[in-house]
Order: structure tokens, then C-alpha cells, then sequence
């Protein structure tokens, strides 16, 4: 059941960075690059490793979107 | 979005002092929990306005609080050589080690945690802050 969970995950995870490169909305790839850190999180959970997972889930997921919102708002949204 | 933002964020920060003051016991620490409290300072400043943010930690505050937890970080590596031991030597400085598992327990590591984290809060509302304000 846990390896069914993270091959899902694992799965997601691709997605989401393949979904990163290719989309041309900037501030869809930002939300996208979110949910990635998040998925990233909950695997480095899964690998037990939940100091990781607190900074992935702090940085990676709360302020690096905020601060490149911050800039798409600063700039252009299309690429 | 304002009235959840106003609940949540004491029990952000709260919950970010946890994780600084328990960096020797459980998973986190200075980084992780210093990334937590910042979190919650941007959360409102993005919720209300810049104004409101800047009335909780100032642009000026925060910088001089980055400095700081740096200073405050070399200072209690040098009180460790000044009381005989290596730079940031912790029991062979003398540091009082208590009883394992307790809160106050692990000798200088806790000083230094706490400035780790309030070095890694304020850098991240800095950067916020500079990105919002734009270059002058």
C-alpha cells in the first residue's frame, strides 16, 4: 500500500516538473512549481526524513512561490 | 482571506518558536523554524498591505536583525575560545549540559539555534521586502 502511495507520488512528481518546463503561463507554472514542492515533501516524509520535509514544505512550497509571484507581478505574465 | 489570515498566523508563529526552541530534541531547528516564523510575517503582509506588514517588522528592523543573528552566531562561537576551547565548542567550553531530553539541555547548541533562526526570519522578509519595494 506505502509502495503503491509513493509510485503515485514519484509519478506526480514528473508530471508536475515536465508540466513546469513546458507550460507557457508563467503564473500557472509557478502554482505548478508548488504542488511540486509539496509532492517533494510528502516524499521526503516518506523517506524518512521530516527535517527536510519541514524546510521543503516551508520554502519550497510557502515562500519561493510567493517571491516569484512577487516578481511575475513586478513583470510580464506570459512568457 | 484576511480574517483566516489574522486566525492562523499566532499559531504559525507559535508553532515556529517551537520548532527553533526544539531544534536539539526533535526534527527541525534554526533553519526550518526560522523559515516557518518569516513565512507567517510575509503571510501578513500579503494578506492586508505592505503598511501593515512594515508596522509588524520594519524594513530597517529586519536588516539590522539579519546582521545580528550573524554577530550573535560568531560571538557565541568566540565565548567558547575566550572560556578555553575550540571556536563553537560546546561542553569543553564549559556550557552547562543538563539532563538529556530536557528543553534546556544541550549547552550552547540552543543559543545558536535561536539566532540561526531569527538570522533565517528576517532574511526572508528582507527578500520579500526587496522584491515588493523594487530597486531605488
Amino acid at each position: 500500500m506505502t509502495e503503491l502511495l509513493n509510485v503515485l507520488l514519484l509519478l506526480f512528481l514528473v508530471v508536475c516538473a515536465i508540466g513546469v518546463a513546458y507550460i507557457r503561463d508563467l503564473l500557472s507554472a509557478v502554482i505548478l512549481f508548488s504542488s511540486f514542492g509539496l509532492i517533494m515533501a510528502i516524499i521526503w516524509q516518506q523517506l524518512s526524513a521530516p527535517d527536510v520535509a519541514m524546510v521543503e514544505a516551508a520554502l519550497g512550497t510557502g515562500v519561493a512561490t510567493l517571491l516569484m509571484i512577487a516578481a511575475i507581478s513586478k513583470t510580464r505574465r506570459a512568457e | 482571506m484576511r480574517i483566516t489570515s489574522r486566525l492562523v498566523t499566532p499559531f504559525i508563529q507559535v508553532y515556529g518558536i517551537y520548532v527553533i526552541l526544539h531544534g536539539h530534541l526533535s526534527p527541525g531547528g534554526g533553519f526550518s523554524g526560522g523559515a516557518i516564523f518569516g513565512a507567517s510575517l510575509i503571510l501578513i503582509a500579503l494578506s492586508f498591505n505592505l503598511e501593515a506588514g512594515v508596522k509588524q517588522i520594519s524594513h530597517q528592523t529586519a536588516s539590522i536583525l539579519e546582521s545580528g543573528g550573524v554577530l550573535g552566531f560568531l560571538l557565541t562561537g568566540l565565548v567558547a575560545i575566550i572560556f578555553g576551547g575550540n571556536y563553537l565548542a560546546n561542553q569543553a567550553a564549559g556550557f552547562p549540559i543538563g539532563q538529556a531530553g530536557e528543553l534546556f539541555s544541550a549547552g550552547a547548541i540552543l543559543i545558536i539555534t535561536v539566532f540561526v533562526g531569527i538570522k533565517v526570519a528576517s532574511t526572508i522578509v528582507t527578500l520579500f521586502y526587496n522584491i515588493i519595494e523594487g530597486e531605488k
